[in-house]
């Protein structure tokens, strides 16, 4: 059973929330201008990392809001949670682990 | 006890070092990775094969499943590569010389809404129209069927019906990965555990070798049959796989006599449940929702399915749960697997599996053999390669495959 540290309300029982997936995808700027690979791109392809992940969850028992988190998938420790529209937060392990998909503030009301 | 278990062989398989180079090295010492080399030695006579386990042999998915064997799928991609893994199933005892377990107990797949009966109604035709056994059964076919399920109707979600499948069944699982394990080391292919492969050589576009923490092997051809740890081994190779890894979770009690005669499943209410050769209930239900690597999960989601077994099966309600466990499965976006070339030359992979991994083990060698050693796809999965993703031809069997993934 995960702690998980809603940004909002505080620690609660895991069974309050929902994942969401992989943090900071941003919606194309322009579809049209994708092509079939770049679109199969946003719609399928998610890092799947074993250690440090930016992923989203929903605290769907409290307060209903969406927030990021980076957890560790291989121990599933929580290394930070922090407020949706705002920079994934260092991790006191150096840079991010997955830069290709850095920190920004497009990613605000995305949903998987 | 309810069943003695089968004499093995005296002898399984050598523990070779690992030589210079290989024909075609296999990254994975799963089913997946063992049925395929059985493949590529047997069909296509390739024999200088290596299998690489960072384990040991069949310690993943294939120590962790619950054994359950099924063609009952809706598309007919899917319905034609597990109804090809079944028949190569009832073929597989003798084949491989080795007795293990395979019973064709019958799966039933439990309806509880009208739209799960509405569902399952269209399953059962679109199945007996792909020639695949299937029925429809009444609450009350159901129980005469599985005589300790609940038919009841004042029960949170009743059972409306069920869905079944004589020809589908349970195998033990480990002797079937030692089955093939024999017979791979027979025909001269070497299982190599504890060797774990750390990067890719590559020669320009083409993959040459891989490394590993017992040195650099080389290699015509690889393959990729590592399930969970699959985006893992890709992200080495420098491609990406639309693969999220996930933990599920199953549990055993302890040893009882023969009181449950089929395999049950239950989408609705999520738990799947069997009683092993050996009397244990087995049990499963669905992945725990968050990316995960570390072969456990939370203990909410069991909760959950003992609480939905126990509403079915009055009878579990005093029994223990000896132990749980968990394992990573690899899932895509369209609940369907991949079997596929990639973007690098001579490296082939096979994942995605999900929660489905163990029943299609034949079928999924057959295919992948067929693809390595020829490169092309078999076409069993032609429709199963990492093309459609781009096309957008997927195979969508969420919830259609009888089971939620």
């Amino acid at each position: 059973m995960l702690l998980i540290d809603c940004p909002h309300c505080g620690p609660r029982n895991e069974v309050e929330y929902a994942y969401g997936g992989q943090a900071h995808v941003a919606r194309p700027e322009d579809p049209y201008a994708l092509d079939d690979r770049e679109w199969a791109e946003y719609l399928f392809y998610r890092d799947n990392p074993r250690g440090d992940y930016a992923e989203r969850w929903h605290h769907t028992g409290g307060c209903r809001k969406w927030f990021n988190a980076i957890r560790d998938t291989a121990t599933y420790e929580f290394r930070a949670t922090y407020p949706a529209g705002t920079s994934r937060p260092g991790t006191g392990s150096g840079a991010p682990s997955d830069g290709a998909s850095s920190a920004s503030s497009t990613h605000e009301g995305v949903q998987p | 006890m309810a069943q003695m278990l089968p004499e093995h062989p005296e002898f399984l398989w050598r523990n070779p070092e690992p030589a210079a180079g290989y024909d075609v090295v296999i990254v994975g010492g799963g089913g997946h990775g063992l049925a395929t080399a059985y493949y590529l030695a047997s069909v296509h006579g390739i024999t200088n094969v290596a299998i690489l386990e960072k384990g040991w042999l069949a310690g993943g998915n294939m120590a962790r499943n619950t054994t359950i064997i099924r063609s009952n799928y809706l598309w007919d991609e899917s319905a034609g590569m597990y109804e090809k893994a079944l028949k190569l199933w009832e073929g597989w005892p003798e084949e491989l010389e080795y007795d293990f377990l395979f019973s064709q107990r019958g799966v039933m797949n439990l309806a509880h809404t009208l739209q799960d009966v509405r569902d399952s109604e269209r399953r059962v035709y679109a199945n007996r129209l792909g020639g695949i056994d299937s029925q429809w059964l009444t609450p009350q076919e159901a129980q005469e069927v599985c005589p300790i399920l609940n038919v009841a109707d004042d029960i949170r979600y009743p059972v409306l019906g069920g869905t079944y499948q004589p020809r589908a069944g349970i195998a033990k699982h480990d002797h079937v990965a030692w089955a093939l394990a024999r017979k791979c080391d027979e025909m001269g292919v070497d299982i190599i555990q504890n060797c774990e492969v750390t990067g890719f050589v590559k020669d320009g576009d083409r993959v040459v070798g891989v490394e590993t923490n017992r040195g650099r092997i080389n290699a015509g051809k690889v393959g990729l049959a590592a399930a969970g740890s699959s985006s893992l081994l890709a992200d080495l190779a420098g491609f990406r796989l639309p693969i999220q890894s996930h933990p599920l979770q199953a549990l055993v009690s302890e040893l009882f006599e023969p009181v449950h005669p089929t395999v049950v499943m239950s989408n609705h209410v999520h738990v799947y449940v069997s009683q092993a050769h050996k009397g244990e209930l087995v049990m499963g239900a669905g992945v725990d929702t968050y990316n995960g690597y570390g072969q456990r999960g939370s203990f909410h989601v069991i909760e959950e399915q003992m609480a939905a077994a126990v509403e079915l099966f009055p009878i579990f309600a005093r029994a223990h749960v000896l132990r749980t466990w968990g394992g990573i499965v690899d899932t895509t976006l369209d609940a369907s697997p991949i079997i596929s070339t990639t973007p690098i030359d001579d490296l082939f992979v096979n994942c995605g599996w999900g929660t489905g991994g163990f029943k299609a083990t034949p079928a999924a060698g057959m295919t992948f053999a067929h693809t390595i050693a020829t490169g092309s796809p078999h076409p069993l999965n032609e429709a199963f390669t990492l093309e459609r993703f781009e096309t957008g031809h997927l195979i969508d069997e969420h919830g259609a495959a009888a089971v939620a993934h």
